[in-house]
């Protein structure tokens, strides 16, 4: 008898072995598997139990925090400030997922540990995630909304420095506060003028006139043209048989290419892209990362590529490719832009030519105030022009803020360098999209903006973009 | 004799550390409230497993001196768990623990002189298991629970008798295995050449029709595989042959189809154990899988090391309107909560811990003398490790999950009470033989003082 104990007691022993096996396999060979499966709420319910660190802004402004409820969990909470600035913040609950920088930066407000930490930590008691200061500077973000009123239209503004953003404005603003509840949430995506989508970055508008500046690249940086270089500015021109004319109609001469721009002759720069053809004009969008995403810590889904769009598919099509350069040039035909793109270009010119790796947070600080993480440094994202070619441009663009369209964005005291956009997006009903980019001081920039209104009825650029512009530079210096 | 009562309180080192630790962790982790109050728990607790120690060197002087500390480390375990789930499920556990206490010493006195008194009575114990199996269908005290008959309802207390019935059964087969094996070992020829005769089949016969008893009446897939698996293993014992689990096994299989093809319940247990993160599966309700992929989700969160004490997330949502992260966290999906919290390296700690306690087991049995003991010993220790087997198995997804509970640690007390009578039954044999094989050896000495 004493054989068959011992026999079972094998069986049980290649049971137990089974168990451990299986064990492993959940804990450890599967174990990332599930724990990314789509049904499993653990990662979130996490977020939920350890305090979330805050969210500053850059002059200290409390942004976002945690308070414990009733039940241990935490939820958290979003100030005035951080209201107007939701999209740039975003929001992080439960149930809703994260949005913003909130979702960007999640690693750093959860604090995550790794796992051998875990049994010292649970130990030690109170887990809290690291604290996180924005580069949002409270009092551009509100200038440009004040500018931008009720109306619906987006602005960016960045630190040519550092790469920072200042401001992200897109009207109408949510409040993250709402995404705590399921209504909330699905109110805030019904609600009127589409306040989800955040028109700063990932809003489609056509560029107008602002484009004649990359267009203005292009063709310094073909030797070609010189800032003084006289170019035809008569209209109309037939291009592809659709007759093409000025800004009312106004009939020029031979005007050089900085007079053309500081009056934005339309007829000058489409001749100008059709002496270069298309490919200087395509390789000056790819070199300021058109059709492509921008250098930022920014949830994907939130940012989309500017470039030449199929109306009917929204897809992206060359420029090079069956389209009519002469148009794109002066910013029309189907391209279509983001704020954050025309403020890129801005700051790019701004830095002499070197694109900056844009940031929405400038440092991460653990529990204790120790910075542990530095971001928004102002690093190179590669270079988009020369820097002759960047001063050039900056010259050009300084006449347009001096004499030209531009003169609402004057500043007193400091010069800046602009240039205003007015597209036509509804000739019956004389709408269109008013734009002002650019960057102060010219001589030693500190800050580059980009504003754009949607469909103002004879809408100009220079009259209801500029002055915002103007605003926000004014806060920011 | 001294030195061997201090080694043997000495044992009980690891509980106690268990039990400060455990605590002190939970503390850490909760950083709400911390009350001396619920120390005392733990105290208490340690305080009963003392006791117990007591009644054993007393009572059973020569009785293994592992089990009881080693069951001691299982329950304080156990302990830290409900704690840490809830302070009011480690009051109710402490105060059944007292409850199994006094069932244990009150076996152990009840059968001091000789326990081979139970021979005798087999036949009241296999019709008290068969009534115990039944009660949960008896109108008034009847609770059904997704389908199964698990419990009987008496005013306040719910009692799983099925676990008490693996007792009577065990004891049982013993009996009449002890009485027979003989006969069922001789070369008989049956009716079809190979089998035995009719006659001789009967103890398999009455174990299957028991086991098919609890799986269409009950619907207790999880206690049928249990309680079928000691019926084969004492048989395999017994007789020595390999034909009985072969036979056994084919038969049970069959049965098992057969409820498989008439019961819609039991179909949602296999797909919700076959693919339990597909979606119409899992938001199957009743019946679907979404208990077992949680459970596999807390033991993915755990990993290695494991979050800690007090570290898992149990039921966080179910106070703000969601749903529960990890159900059944106290009974059923215990393992989950143990490896979310202590992880790979202690589940197996805790595996390698009931995989002690069988082993001393069986070694009573090779121990012992007569063979009623050897299958009493045998036939406690698998019904112990197949319990293990099918509660830990149904949660890591090895077989389709079936309620039963991880003894001592799961909150629930039929279970503690059942489980400590099987420890006194175990000790009683342990005790016998131990004491036997010295008073030999003295003898042989010429009653020298070992």
């Amino acid at each position: 008898m004493n054989q068959g104990v011992r026999r079972i007691f094998v069986v049980v022993l290649g049971l137990f072995a089974i168990l451990i096996a299986a064990t492993a396999r959940w804990t450890v060979v599967e174990a990332d598997d599930l724990n990314q499966n789509a049904l499993n709420r653990r990662p979130q319910l996490e977020t939920a139990r350890v305090p979330r660190g805050t969210i500053r802004a850059a002059d200290g402004t409390l942004l976002a925090r945690s308070i414990k409820q009733d039940d241990g969990t935490y939820r958290r909470r979003y100030t005035e400030a951080a209201r107007e600035a939701s999209h740039f913040v975003g929001y992080s609950y439960t149930n809703a997922g994260q949005d913003g920088i909130e979702k960007t930066h999640q690693d750093d407000l959860v604090g995550k540990v790794s796992s051998a930490a875990t049994l010292l930590s649970a130990l030690r008691g109170n887990e809290r995630g690291n604290d996180v200061v924005a580069t949002l500077e409270p009092k551009v973000q509100r200038a440009a909304l004040a500018g931008i009123g009720d109306r619906t239209g987006a602005a960016v503004a960045i630190d040519t420095r550092t790469g920072g953003i200042l401001a992200m404005a897109s009207t109408p603003n949510y409040d993250p506060n709402d995404f705590a509840t399921d209504a909330g949430i699905k109110r805030s995506y019904s609600a009127a003028g589409k306040p989800m989508v955040n028109k700063a970055t990932q809003g489609a508008f056509p560029p107008g006139s602002t484009m004649k500046v990359v267009t203005a690249a292009a063709a310094l940086a073909s030797g070609k043209y010189q800032p003084d270089t006289l170019i035809d500015g008569s209209s109309p021109l037939i291009v592809e048989t659709v007759p093409l004319s000025n800004f009312g109609g106004e009939q020029y001469g031979k005007e050089s290419l900085t007079y053309s721009l500081t009056h934005s002759i339309n007829t000058a720069f489409a001749r100008v892209a059709e002496d270069l053809g298309p490919d200087p004009i395509a390789n000056a969008m790819k070199d300021f990362d058109f059709e492509e995403q921008l250098p930022i810590d920014f949830p994907k889904d939130h940012l989309l590529a500017s470039g030449v769009r199929d109306s009917r598919t929204g897809k992206l099509i060359p420029v090079n490719a069956d389209v009519d350069i002469a148009r794109v040039a002066i910013g029309q035909e189907r391209l279509l832009v983001t704020p954050l793109q025309m403020a890129f270009v801005a700051a790019t010119i701004a830095r002499g030519g070197d694109k900056p790796r844009l940031a929405t947070v400038e440092r991460v600080l653990d529990p204790d105030g120790r910075t542990v993480k530095r971001l928004g440094d102002g690093k190179s994202a590669g270079r988009a022009m020369s820097r002759r070619d960047a001063a050039d441009l900056t010259g050009m663009m300084e006449k347009v803020v001096q004499e030209g369209t531009g003169t609402a964005a004057n500043l007193t005291g400091l010069s800046v360098a602009g240039k205003t956009g007015s597209a036509e997006t509804d000739q019956s009903r004389d709408l269109t999209d008013p734009w002002f980019i650019g960057f102060a001081p010219a001589d030693n920039p500190r800050v580059a903006v980009a504003v754009v209104l949607k469909d103002i009825v004879g809408g100009q650029g220079g009259i209801n973009a500029a002055p915002i512009a103007k605003a926000m530079m004014e806060a920011a210096l | 004799m001294i030195l061997r009562r201090v080694r043997d309180l000495a044992l009980l080192i690891p509980s106690a550390l268990l039990v400060a630790v455990g605590f002190a962790s939970v503390f850490a982790n909760d950083t709400g409230d911390l009350s001396n109050v619920s120390l005392l728990y733990g105290a208490a607790f340690l305080g009963l497993v003392v006791v117990a120690h007591v009644i054993t060197t007393v009572a059973l002087p020569d009785g293994d001196p592992y089990l009881l500390p080693l069951v001691a480390v299982l329950a304080c375990f156990g302990l830290v768990e409900l704690y840490r789930i809830d302070e009011s499920l480690a009051r109710d556990q402490g105060t059944w623990f007292i409850v199994g206490l006094c069932a244990y010493a009150g076996t152990v006195f009840a059968l001091r002189k000789d326990y081979r008194v139970l021979r005798d009575y087999r036949n009241v114990l296999a019709l008290a298991g068969v009534l115990l199996l039944l009660a949960p269908r008896l109108p008034g005290i009847s609770n059904p629970e997704n389908g199964a008959y698990l419990s009987v309802v008496l005013g306040p207390i719910r009692f799983q008798p099925t676990e008490l019935a693996k007792l009577c059964l065990v004891l049982y087969l013993a009996s009449y295995l002890a009485d027979n094996r003989q006969l069922l070992v001789q070369e008989a020829k049956g009716p079809f050449g190979v089998l035995p005769p009719l006659k001789y089949l009967l103890p398999l016969l009455a174990v299957w029709g028991a086991t098919m008893l609890m799986l269409f009446v009950i619907q207790d897939v999880g206690s049928a595989l249990m309680y079928f698996g000691v019926g084969l293993a004492l048989l395999f014992i017994a007789t020595g042959r390999l034909l009985y689990p072969v036979v056994g096994l084919t038969m049970f299989a069959f049965g098992a189809r057969l409820l498989y093809e008439t019961r819609p319940t039991i179909q949602d247990r296999v797909a919700a154990w076959q693919k339990p993160f597909d979606i119409a599966i899992y938001e199957k309700d009743p019946g679907g899988s979404y208990q077992l992929a949680q459970g596999l989700f807390a033991q993915s969160d755990g990993g290695m090391l494991g979050q800690g004490l007090g570290g898992s997330i149990v039921d966080y949502t179910a106070k703000t309107g969601g749903t529960y992260p990890l159900p059944a966290a106290k009974n059923d999906f215990i393992y989950a909560l143990i490896v979310n919290e202590v992880g790979l390296i202690g589940a197996v700690g805790l595996l390698l811990i009931y995989l002690l306690i069988v082993w001393r087991g069986f070694k009573v049995a090779i121990v012992a003398h007569d063979s009623f003991s050897k299958l009493v010993a045998a036939g406690l220790a698998t019904v112990f490790a197949l319990q293990v087997f099918v509660i830990v198995g149904g949660v890591t997804k090895v077989i389709p999950l079936t309620g039963v509970t991880l003894p001592f640690v799961s909150s629930g007390g039929s279970s503690i009470v059942a489980n400590f009578i099987l420890l006194a039954l175990l000790l009683l044999v342990s005790d016998r033989a131990r004491r036997d094989a010295r008073e030999d050896l003295d003898r042989a000495k010429g009653g020298a003082w070992r």
